[in-house]
């Protein structure tokens, strides 16, 4: 059995924080990390090559930097790691990403052989899109199941699994080859054992550029994305009122919120506050 | 004319809120865009109502693909749909609601038709000079603002998170016409079958309740949302949750609020024990007054509440509770 998992660098966002001074993005300093989602797709990996010998690759796009959420990667005991990064990459938005990836694991394919499952997280943090897993399973032409929560057994040509929906969850037989995207309902990440955290910390990853997985560049990056950033800003905070009772015995702090309550119209649209203005429907 | 296509998203044989929030978005969208119209994209069978709704609610055209294998929500089979109908319809701008079904699918038509997705807006609007759709969506969890264009490539696709724009009331009187589509799946692999639907077993109605009572951290564990449901309840409201108290493992993730929860916009929000970190502000700003009850009074959720109350929630919650009830009890005497 043959596996790629796609992985994400990302900015720790839960660091992220806005001068209100500058109205400018705090980036200095904040770390980055695998992206949270991606780690529930590296447990299952891992698990993969623990209970059915997989072959497991682990893949990302980005910048040189992004070795180290590779290496990172390989302390879950994977087998390879692989780093698709040149200019003609940057820039990219989905589809010029899924592209990038797909090129990268068709390249994999052709060291060991067909790849049997496509592993993702559910989102990353930075972006929150979705959009990679479903991107690269329609253009690997493999089925495509998102959102995975649990899954019951996996066979030779298919897998049942159980993903989440809005409506619910939802039992499936998934076809093998396939991408799954994964959520943190799935599995807890492992921690790495000391010898695999050694390798880990002595791994190189693989470096990929354009031309060794044969990347059109007029379908990479910049040049090949559809979308384009137009604008950034930092929403405006809302305005926020007074402190009205710090401290106070219960009885007090509720008084006083339900007097301030009253003097907003817009409490008449709630029948529970009516009694508040005197309305005794 | 220009096309502006909504897809509908169907839970049995009832539209998803978000279909309607984005025809009333759509209608907006063709006032601003000459010569277009608002076409809905309903899949399915026996969806003769749904049809009829959604011109009620701002659809010129409803495209009723109608075919006994697309009543329930298969994503491959979907996507062949959506794809063709796409290529044959030619479309400038193409929504979808971006709930885990909405934007899965759109992933995968957008790839298929290689062009620009632009995931889980929160606004839309029609640049007058360029004719161009401008869509807005939160990044960096909700820090930044980010506004894309797709200018060369067609349609131009959105996600649209659910609970952000507003639908029209359905007005009976609309005129408009259904197109049932003749469409015949072809015979493809069976890449994901269905075995079985499990409902969820709790059902919130946190998007769209007036009054939401909303419990974090300081609620200290399942039995502290008690005191908030009974709130809630009194205000005829839903319980909500910060994800810290979902993570705990205190209450389900149906009721989590922000940027990995739901975006809500009640009349009235309460967060209690929240600290209002702007992964959960980004969900909840647009409500009409915002009430805070937490110990620490430097807690950030009271830069951003109307009314901000330094206590402890389990004692303060309780007694808004009693005083709204004896304030009932004397309205009725």
């Amino acid at each position: 059995m043959n596996v790629v998992v796609l992985i994400k660098q990302v900015p720790d966002t839960t660091n992220v924080r806005i001068d209100r001074k500058t109205n400018n993005l705090v980036r200095e300093g904040v770390p980055s990390v695998i992206n949270p989602d991606c780690m529930h797709a590296l447990e299952l990996a891992a698990q993969l090559k623990e209970k059915h010998n997989a072959t497991v690759y682990v893949i990302t796009m980005g910048p040189p930097q992004a070795i180290n959420a590779l290496k990172d990667a390989i302390s879950f005991g994977l087998d390879e790691a692989v780093l698709l990064s040149d200019r003609a990459f940057a820039g990219a938005d989905t589809l010029a990403t899924t592209y990038t990836l797909y090129k990268g694991i068709k390249k994999i394919e052709e060291k060991i052989g067909k790849i049997d499952i496509v592993l993702a997280g559910r989102q990353a943090a930075d972006g929150d899109t979705g959009q990679v897993g479903p991107g690269v399973a329609t253009r690997l032409g493999y089925s495509l199941a998102a959102y995975v929560t649990s899954i019951e057994k996996i066979e030779k040509d298919e897998i049942i699994l159980t993903r989440r929906l809005d409506r619910g969850y939802e039992k499936v037989r998934v076809k093998i080859p396939c991408v799954l995207t994964v959520t943190p309902e799935l599995n807890e990440p492992r921690y790495a054992s000391l010898p695999n955290l050694i390798r880990s910390l002595r791994y190189q990853p693989i470096v990929w550029n354009k031309d060794d997985i044969n990347a059109d560049p007029k379908k990479a990056g910049f040049f090949g994305s559809p979308t384009r950033v137009v604008n950034t800003n930092i929403p405006p905070a809302r305005k926020g009122g007074d402190i009205i009772s710090k401290n106070e015995s219960p009885e007090i702090a509720a008084q006083k919120l339900l007097d301030e309550l009253k003097k907003f119209e817009s409490i008449r649209l709630i029948e529970g506050l009516r009694v508040l203005v005197g309305d005794k429907k | 004319m220009r096309k502006i296509f909504v897809f509908v998203e169907r839970v049995d044989g009832e539209a998803h809120p978000v279909s309607w929030e984005l025809l009333g978005k759509a209608r907006e969208l063709a006032n601003n865009l000459e010569e277009s119209e608002v076409w809905a994209i309903v899949l399915g069978k026996e969806c003769e109502n749904v049809c009829k709704e959604a011109i009620s609610r701002g659809a010129d055209k409803v495209l009723y693909v109608k075919n006994d294998q697309l009543v329930e929500y298969v994503n491959y089979k979907y996507k062949k749909v959506l794809v063709d109908i796409v290529r044959k319809y030619e479309p400038e701008i193409f929504l979808i609601g971006a709930t885990l079904e909405g934007r899965e699918l759109a992933g995968m038509v957008a790839t298929e038709l290689e062009t620009g997705l632009t995931a889980d807006c929160t606004g839309l609007d029609i640049l007058p000079d360029k004719k161009l759709l401008a869509m807005t969506r939160p990044t960096f969890g909700g820090n930044l603002m980010a506004t894309i264009m797709c200018p060369e490539h067609r349609p131009q696709m959105a996600t649209v998170r659910p609970g952000v724009m507003r639908e029209l009331p359905p007005d009976p009187n609309r005129k408009g016409e259904v197109i049932v589509e003749e469409y015949s799946i072809p015979e493809m692999e069976k890449f994901i079958e269905i075995l079985e639907a499990v409902p969820l077993s709790v059902k919130s109605n946190l998007a769209y309740a007036p009054v939401v009572v909303a419990g974090g951290k300081g609620v200290g564990g399942p039995e502290g949302f008690e005191k908030l449901r009974e709130l809630a309840n009194l205000l005829g409201g839903e319980i909500g949750a910060s994800r810290a108290a979902v993570k705990a493992g205190w209450i389900s993730d149906e009721y989590q609020v922000g940027q990995t929860g739901k975006t809500i916009h009640p009349v009235l929000y309460i967060a209690c024990g929240i600290s209002g970190a702007i992964q959960h502000v980004v969900g909840i700003k647009e409500s009409e007054i915002i009430v805070a009850i937490n110990t620490d009074e430097n807690a950030p959720i009271f830069d951003v509440a109307d009314i901000g109350i330094v206590g402890d929630l389990h004692a303060v919650v309780p007694a808004i509770t009693s005083k709204l009830k004896a304030m009932k009890g004397e309205v009725r005497k």
